[in-house]
């Protein structure tokens, strides 16, 4: 089956000097979860505005559903539906309104008021726009961006100003989205949502993108070292080392931090019983996104 | 949307949504009606009504009314089209309403549509009150030309529509757009022939009030009303304002 997006070698420049996307290629399968991770200014969203067709591409192709998105536009009217960052509605404009205008756009749209039901969203049907909490406007932005029955949606740091327990709700809610089939373009910079959610990632930084796999894949081929922590105040424990795969041994206070690779656990763990040791904590920290990232850009991404 | 039949069901909705979201907005409410019936009343119990007289002169042997109630409804016009629209439009760019439509694949010409389309509606309602409030407490004259009169205030309520679409399209903020708007509004409205009838302006203000499209709706609509002939240098103007304003909003529209 072909790509639902392929872009080649997209180039965006704002005025004459800023290289807002350098060169960037990628392709996304159908009915997966694609992450654009990286740092705000890092090139996500220009990229995926020029994928939609709200930005031209300076240069580079880019083809969703196989049509050309700026200058077909027409075509893909209804297949991709879109979330976009920092977009309000008219303060004054009622919930069931916005739904009944944006159905109109597109011939055969789906009912609106299903869409109300299961984004909960039928209580606040009458609701102004501006006396949605932040959680309600972006269950509606995601039921606006559905409610063409799209191929192809595009969630534009959907979670950013959301509590956690909204996060969590809207994380749900995404993975409901891509349960239906239909394809979803995330971008964020939220390492812990990109790993939670996305099959695939694609790490960009200043205009590139610097890595591309399974949340997993980039934690085992970047930074495959994993911790094991545990309390051993008082002891020397530095004949871990010859534990195998061990490559550090740390201590912090009354705590032990084991850097290593393989079934490290198994073996610090076997090797401290040996030594009659049996710390009650003993537990083993993954690598995540998060220091994959830091260990690809250099930096954190909130900077 | 389906070609450009969906479009204009498109535009009718938005038109729609527009005109519900005015009513849900008192002050901009009160001040599209209220205000013009309130300056007028304020008129209408200085001058009076009364043909002949002292007033001979400076009301065109017409009564102060029957020359005020038509250039009331161009202020009607006025404000709608210079000081709602340009707020209106600014206010949804910077909020990312219009990257919205745009996102939707909605045609500029139905964003830009929608307004003038709302506008008008709302301009008529605002005259409708002006006239009445004439009508009921003066004896202003019945106009006898009303296809003559709806023809001269669609023209006028174009002309206002198009700068306000265009000072939309091109101011940089919501406030920048007010500023404009009301600075607009007050000049056009003492100079363009609603505060100071023509009559009794110096050489400068005239001067200045040849420049000012109120002079000429003012003067378009004052013929119609009192049935005194087609205005057609004050129409010629009106439509040539409101095609190269309509043309440019297009031209240097932006979404975002």
């Amino acid at each position: 089956m072909p790509p639902v997006i392929t872009v080649e070698h997209l180039r965006k420049v704002y005025g004459r000097h800023v290289v807002a996307v350098d060169d960037i290629s990628f392709a996304v399968e159908r009915g997966e979860i694609f992450g654009l991770l990286g740092s705000n200014g890092a090139g996500k969203t220009t990229t995926v505005e020029c994928v939609q067709g709200l930005r031209t591409p300076t240069a580079g192709t880019v083809r969703v559903l196989g049509e050309d998105p700026h200058a077909h536009a027409g075509a893909l009217r209804g297949r991709m539906g879109c979330q976009l960052q920092e977009s309000r509605l008219p303060d004054h404009m009622r919930v069931w309104e916005a739904l009944d205008l944006f159905a109109s756009l597109t011939p055969g749209a789906k009912d609106w008021r299903d869409l109300l039901e299961q984004w909960g969203l039928a209580e606040k049907r009458s609701a102004s726009f501006s006396s949605l909490s932040g959680g309600q406007r972006q269950r509606l932005f995601i039921a606006l961006a559905l409610v063409s029955d799209p191929e192809v949606v595009f969630l534009d740091e959907m979670t950013t100003g959301l509590d956690p327990a909204a996060r969590r709700i809207a994380w749900d809610l995404i993975e409901k989205i891509r349960d239906r089939g239909t394809t979803v373009v995330l971008v964020t910079h939220f390492m812990d949502e990109a790993e939670r959610l996305c099959d695939r990632v694609a790490v960009v930084d200043r205009g590139v993108i610097i890595a591309l796999d399974t949340p997993r894949g980039l934690v085992v081929r970047y930074d495959p070292l994993e911790q094991v922590v545990f309390s051993a105040p008082d002891q020397d424990v530095e004949w871990l080392m010859s534990v195998p795969g061990a490559r550090s041994v740390t201590r912090r206070g009354p705590r032990v931090i084991v850097e290593g690779t393989g079934p490290l656990v198994a073996y610090v763990g076997a090797a401290l019983v040996e030594r009659g040791l049996t710390p009650d904590d003993l537990r083993v920290i993954e690598p995540s996104l998060e220091d994959v990232f830091l260990q690809l850009t250099g930096h954190l991404v909130e900077d | 949307m389906g070609g450009p039949r969906g479009g204009i069901r498109v535009l009718l909705k938005l038109a729609w949504i527009e005109l519900k979201l005015f009513l849900r907005e008192p002050t901009t409410l009160v001040f599209t009606f209220a205000f013009p019936v309130v300056l007028l009343f304020v008129l209408g119990e200085v001058f009076g009504n009364q043909p002949g007289g002292t007033d001979e002169r400076v009301f065109a042997g017409i009564g102060a009314m029957n020359y005020y109630v038509p250039a009331y409804i161009a202020v009607v016009a006025m404000s709608v089209g210079v000081i709602m629209l340009p707020a209106r439009l600014t206010g949804y760019r910077a909020g990312g309403v219009l990257r919205r439509f745009q996102a939707s694949l909605v045609p500029v010409w139905a964003v830009l549509g929608s307004q003038v389309l709302a506008a008008l509606v709302l301009s008529v309602v605002g005259s409708v009150l002006v006239a009445a409030f004439g009508a009921v407490f003066y004896p202003v004259h019945f106009p006898d030309a009303l296809a003559q009169l709806a023809a001269v205030f669609l023209v006028t309520s174009a002309a206002f529509a198009g700068i306000g679409t265009l000072l939309g399209a091109v101011m940089p903020s919501t406030r920048a757009a007010q500023g404009a708007g009301l600075m607009l509004f007050f000049v056009m409205l003492f100079l363009g022939g609603a505060g100071p009838p023509t009559a009794v302006m110096s050489d400068t203000m005239k001067r200045i009030g040849d420049f000012l499209p109120l002079t000429y709706a003012v003067d378009a609509l004052q013929a119609a009303w009192n049935s005194t002939g087609w205005d057609t240098t004050g129409l010629i103007v009106l439509a040539a304002i409101a095609i190269v304003t309509g043309w440019l909003s297009l031209r240097v529209y932006r979404w975002g």
